[in-house]
């Protein structure tokens, strides 16, 4: 069954929704999107160094993005906002990685496969990395579900129920790094950010709790990737921004469908039903 | 053994002093104002109280039994998450339903459970934080301008309640106000603070010491000016 390219593409493309969507939905609520985009672009440089020094793509890759979110941790001070290190740092490791890969002697990389993601041409053990990075990140989530959802709402309620705030930032950082790692060849780099964010952002406006919002966006995530795949498959199109156009349109489907109904309700308002 | 104790604490942020030298303990049962002129430190002394900082000077020694409920000054929430006050009363800890239903009449906010937190108005807000508040069955509650947003009725209703609570439970409260009239009905201690402790004790007679009076002015006055700000005077510190 794993010989079928389609079935691998479909259960690596599944495992990311899975794990991104969740995570996307806490990178939503604490407004961290700008901080997916920094640590995908310090993948750049992480996928350089691994081909030079020869280890694993995502084990450079995610140790790329831990030191990302440890930098621009330890230098957010009061000379700089979180913003500003964010974007010295992601746009200088995009640069410098993209020197690397044309200086380095790597045999000839082909960078757009990474930027944009191969997910047809996932193996059988990238399959075991992308699966045991998503499990990893569901996982941690569920394991710290009550503290990241009070860390979230609330800084000093947390701090008044005896829990340090930052144990959650740094759990999230974890799971973003671990992301990033196995996403770069489901969607790529310049595309992880998006699987993160519209599946929640899509589902944000038709929610009240937070459950609500992780579970439902999940589902946009894996109905994104199926059908994205499947357009990819039968109009030739690339895979990684296939799936993520779905997913935007989605998002604008949640929007009119919301649109719509408060439209009725409006209507209902002004025009009481009399029978 | 008091609940907390403050021996010569000193909090300097960005090397500019906050607060120094001050010393008092929090007894059980105890009703402590903190009352300031703005920038004076109150609500530093309350982050030091639930430990968000750390002293730079001195000692805070707590009970080993402490459990706090905070009622922040407003509450912070990320206005991207959807959360109604059931979830939020739910937070961190899952407590028994039959247990919400009872605090949830007690405060008041019965009708509000499936509400999202963000459209409530600022006195329900007040109210639900309460509420989450005493679901740890706190022994000390700690509360920063806890009012804003109520009318003076409402505020009134408010502390009543509290007070009620203090009474039945031997429950500690601190609290911030601005608010003359509440700190001369209900409380029994007040620490009058200026980045360090300008007098404390009993409001009967803190209302008299000379220090308090040209911080603040002379109290009781005529009812509409309950807090006259007369921030002119100055210290030699912050």
């Amino acid at each position: 069954m794993l010989d079928d390219f389609v079935v691998r593409s479909t259960l690596g493309g599944l495992a990311v929704a899975l794990a991104a969507s969740p995570l996307g939905c806490f990178v939503v609520w604490r407004k961290m999107s700008y901080y997916g985009d920094a640590t995908s672009h310090s993948a750049i440089l992480g996928i350089s160094l691994s081909l030079y020094f020869s280890i694993s793509i995502f084990l450079g890759v995610f140790l790329m993005a831990l030191l990302a979110s440890l930098v621009v941790t330890l230098f957010v001070n009061r000379y700089y906002s979180a913003d500003t290190i964010l974007g010295v740092f992601s746009h200088s490791t995009l640069a410098f990685g993209l020197i690397a890969v044309n200086v380095l002697p790597a045999q000839n990389v082909n960078i757009e496969s990474y930027l944009f993601g191969q997910l047809l041409a996932v193996t059988k053990i990238d399959l075991v990395y992308i699966w045991g990075g998503a499990i990893t990140i569901l996982g941690l989530i569920l394991f710290r579900w009550k503290k990241l959802l009070i860390s979230t709402v609330s800084e000093d309620l947390t701090i008044a129920s005896g829990l340090n705030p930052k144990w959650e930032q740094w759990i999230l950082n974890l799971g973003l790094a671990i992301l990033v790692a196995v996403a770069v060849k489901v969607v790529g780099i310049l595309l992880v950010t998006a699987m993160m964010i519209i599946p929640p952002a899509a589902a944000r406006p038709l929610v009240r709790q937070p459950v609500a919002m992780v579970l439902i966006s999940t589902v946009f995530g894996c109905l994104s990737v199926i059908l994205g795949l499947l357009v990819s498959l039968y109009i030739d199109t690339p895979t990684g921004p296939s799936i993520i156009s779905v997913a935007a349109t989605i998002f604008i489907l949640s929007w009119i469908g919301v649109l719509l109904y408060r439209g009725t309700r409006l209507t209902m308002i002004i025009k009481p039903d009399k029978t | 053994m008091s609940l907390v104790k403050f021996n010569g604490v000193g909090f300097s942020h960005q090397d500019k002093l906050v607060v120094q030298d001050v010393s008092f303990t929090v007894e059980r049962g105890i009703f402590l104002t903190i009352v300031g002129p703005n920038g004076s430190g109150k609500t530093t002394i309350l982050k030091l109280i639930i430990g968000a900082y750390n002293p730079t000077k001195g000692t805070i020694t707590r009970d080993a039994d402490l459990r706090i409920g905070y009622v922040p000054q407003k509450l912070n929430v990320n206005d991207t998450i959807p959360i109604d006050v059931n979830c939020f009363l739910n937070l961190g800890q899952k407590f028994p339903s039959k247990k919400i239903r009872s605090i949830a009449e007690e405060t008041g906010i019965t009708h509000l459970m499936k509400v999202p937190l963000l459209s409530l108005s600022g006195g329900q807000t007040q109210r639900v934080l309460y509420a989450r508040a005493l679901l740890a069955e706190p022994n000390l509650l700690i509360m920063d301008e806890a009012t804003q947003g109520m009318d003076a009725e409402g505020e009134e209703r408010f502390y009543r309640l509290v007070n009620d609570y203090r009474a039945r439970t031997n429950c500690a409260i601190i609290l911030v106000s601005h608010e003359m009239h509440v700190v001369s009905s209900f409380s029994n201690w007040v620490i009058c603070l200026n980045g360090h402790i300008c007098c404390q004790g009993e409001p009967s007679l803190i209302f008299e010491d000379e220090k308090f009076v040209e911080l603040f002015g002379k109290f009781p006055q005529n009812e509409l000016a309950y807090y006259p700000h007369k921030h002119d005077h100055s210290h030699d510190v912050v």
